[in-house]
């Protein structure tokens, strides 16, 4: 069988290390080459010498290929789809994985395209009781789960892998360092031209260090309806903290957002209020030791990864759990 | 500045989805919306227009149906729109679609073309990327902010992974994926919703495109309601009881309070 191919990626704001997303795409590329029988092969992108195809080659690889050019410093689609073309091509790769980042968002769905490929996003887990096998991924926000096939032949399949779906520290290590190759490619410069890497505030509070998170989605409906929220988090000596459209709103300012585009937390208890538990928002929480979810909704997601769960109205459920804690203080 | 709005017609946040009993669709008896990030695509475009001149067109592809999210574009301030229209739409994946864009918005130029980041049904995260290689315009994922930066080129603000962002700058045609919370979304007027009705509305039809599920580079197989990774403990009975046995729980058993 062609090898199975994963693109690693190196951090945006450390590009000396690995994307710990990376990882969690060797994982499941083991996984998927195991059984198709199918050695795994990683390729890394960089200007100079990162230390990434180290990091990927203690894995159980192949081997490691490193694609280095002066343009390949800074990530710009173009450039980054030019070069893996470079790659991929004289490589013939049955699979190409990559971690479901927002780098990967940004150019994965232009490589598949060029390459006359498919791409299958947000790739959660395998079914091999069919051959080839098949791809599950969510579907309708997390309501269902989809299990798709590529219809190419000749062609790679591609697969993002969703981040946190496989573990990275389950990466099956070598037995010995996999050999590094150097693959020579020649992109020409971007037609974009993007600027230094930037955080827009200072975070003002530092969520990572509550024992205790109340957290409140679009359930709570307006804005006004927040001081039930905070009457709920002070009677548990909670931080109070959001899903992103209510930090969108402005309802909450953005540093008390979780998910990937906010905070990552993993407080002892996690309580989601009115949350229905979108991917984007579960990386952020996921990791909490006890997670509480009050949502009306029973099919809500939120409840897959939920410890406790009251499937209710939060307006009757809050002021119940408010009056009972004020009557016996936590 | 001429602008192109891929709009797409998805289930209301709150509707109850039900799989259609051949597990390849949800039932399509539900309430249906603009998908999120759309409705923000457009609000971005129409301030766009309204700060520097030029023309919206709005886009949808999708049954007859989808329609409305023509009719509330152009309500809320789009010049025209585009319905590529087909019963047979939901079954086009990512690459389909924006072909089935691509050929319908063939000999029109625009100078940006603005896509939600993703769907809310299909969530694909791809049609706007692919229709960019398919036109051969370069783009930019996630936007959180759109601004000219001299002639035919565009300096916008990508949304990065925990609070990161970077500005970049890149020449026109380009497409764009609009992040939802870009910017605050506008209601249609009276006045709007009475002048839509004489904006002109163009159809072309999937088949006539040459548009089938055939294009398909990868084939929903089938959909399942999701496994339970977690033994999740429902708490029964009225609010109140849900409530204590909750605090019981989280105090005897989880050791949390
Ligand atoms: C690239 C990207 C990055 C993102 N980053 C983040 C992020 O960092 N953080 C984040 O949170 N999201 C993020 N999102 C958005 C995410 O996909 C979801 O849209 C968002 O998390 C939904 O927020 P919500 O659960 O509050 O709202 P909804 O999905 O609208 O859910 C509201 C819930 O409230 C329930 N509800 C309504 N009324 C009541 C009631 N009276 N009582 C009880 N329950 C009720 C409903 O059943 C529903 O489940 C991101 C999305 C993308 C594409
Ligand atoms: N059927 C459609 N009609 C109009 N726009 C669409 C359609 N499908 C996808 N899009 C656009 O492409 C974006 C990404 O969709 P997806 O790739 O399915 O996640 C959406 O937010 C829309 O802007």
């Amino acid at each position: 069988m062609n090898p199975i191919l994963v693109i690693a990626e190196r951090k945006i704001t450390a590009p000396g290390k690995l994307n710990p997303a990376s990882l969690e795409a060797i994982t499941a590329a083991q996984a998927l080459g195991e059984k198709l029988g199918a050695p795994v092969v990683a390729a890394v992108l960089e200007a100079g010498e990162s230390g990434c195809a180290a990091e990927c080659a203690a894995r159980r690889l192949e081997r490691v290929l490193v694609a280095r050019h002066p343009l390949l410093g800074a990530y710009s689609p173009d450039v980054w789809v030019q070069a893996l073309v470079q790659i991929i091509t004289p490589l013939q790769p049955s699979y190409v994985l990559l971690p479901h980042t927002y780098q990967v968002r940004d150019f994965a769905p232009q490589l598949a395209t060029r390459m006359g490929a498919g791409l299958i996003s947000d790739v959660t887990g395998f079914n091999f009781a069919s051959t080839p096998p098949r791809f599950q991924r969510p579907m309708f926000q997390g309501k269902f789960t989809a299990e798709f096939g590529f219809s190419g032949e000749g062609v790679p399949g591609f697969c993002t892998v969703q981040i946190g779906a496989f573990r990275g520290d389950q990466a099956a290590m070598g037995a010995q360092p996999a050999p590094i190759a150097a693959v020579t490619v020649t992109p020409e410069p971007s037609r974009l031209d993007s600027g230094e890497i930037f955080q827009e505030a200072k975070q003002a509070v530092d969520l990572t260090q509550a024992p205790i998170i109340v957290s409140v989605g679009r359930g709570i409906k307006e804005p006004k309806n927040l001081d039930l929220i905070r009457e709920l988090a002070t009677a548990l000596g909670a931080e109070l903290a959001a899903s992103r459209p209510i930090c969108d709103a402005g309802w909450l300012p953005m540093d008390r957002q979780i998910g990937s585009s906010g905070q990552t937390v993993a407080p002892k208890l996690y309580l989601a209020v009115g949350i229905s538990g979108a991917i984007q928002h579960l990386v952020g929480m996921k990791g909490s030791r006890t997670i509480v979810a009050i949502n009306k909704d029973p099919e809500a997601p939120i409840f897959e990864v939920a410890d406790y769960g009251i499937v209710g109205n939060l307006f009757d459920v809050v002021p119940a759990l408010i009056a009972l804690l004020k009557e016996n203080p936590a | 500045m001429n602008i192109l709005v891929c709009l797409k017609q998805v289930p209301a946040k709150d509707a109850p989805l039900k799989l259609a009993p051949d597990a390849g669709w949800i039932r399509d008896d539900v309430t249906y919306e603009t998908n999120e990030p759309d409705a923000f695509a457009l609000e971005a475009a129409l301030r766009l227009k309204e700060a520097h001149g030029g023309e919206v067109a709005a886009l949808t592809l999708g049954p007859a149906r989808a329609a409305q999210v023509l009719r509330e574009a152009l309500a809320k301030g789009a010049d025209r729109a585009i319905h590529v229209e087909g019963g047979e739409a939901h079954r086009l994946d990512a690459f389909a679609a924006a072909e089935a864009i691509t050929r319908a918005i063939a000999g029109q130029a625009f100078d940006l073309i603005l896509t939600g980041l993703q769907s809310d049904d299909a969530g694909y995260g791809q049609t706007g990327v692919i229709l960019a290689e398919l036109l051969g315009a370069p783009h930019a994922t996630i936007i959180m902010q759109i601004e000219p930066a001299g002639e035919k080129k565009v300096k916008v603000k990508r949304e990065l992974e925990s609070g990161n962002f970077q500005f970049v700058t890149m020449p026109t045609p380009a497409v764009l994926t609009i992040q939802s919370g870009i910017n605050k979304l506008r209601y249609a007027t009276l006045m709007g919703i009475k002048q839509a009705k004489n904006k002109p509305l163009a159809t072309a039809r999937l088949d006539d495109l040459g548009v089938t599920p055939s294009l398909n580079r990868q084939q929903l197989l089938g959909l399942a309601l999701p496994q339970k990774s977690k033994g999740t403990t429902l708490l029964p009975g009225s609010p109140k009881e849900q409530a204590a046995t909750l605090l019981r729980h989280l105090r005897q058993d989880a050791h949390v309070l």
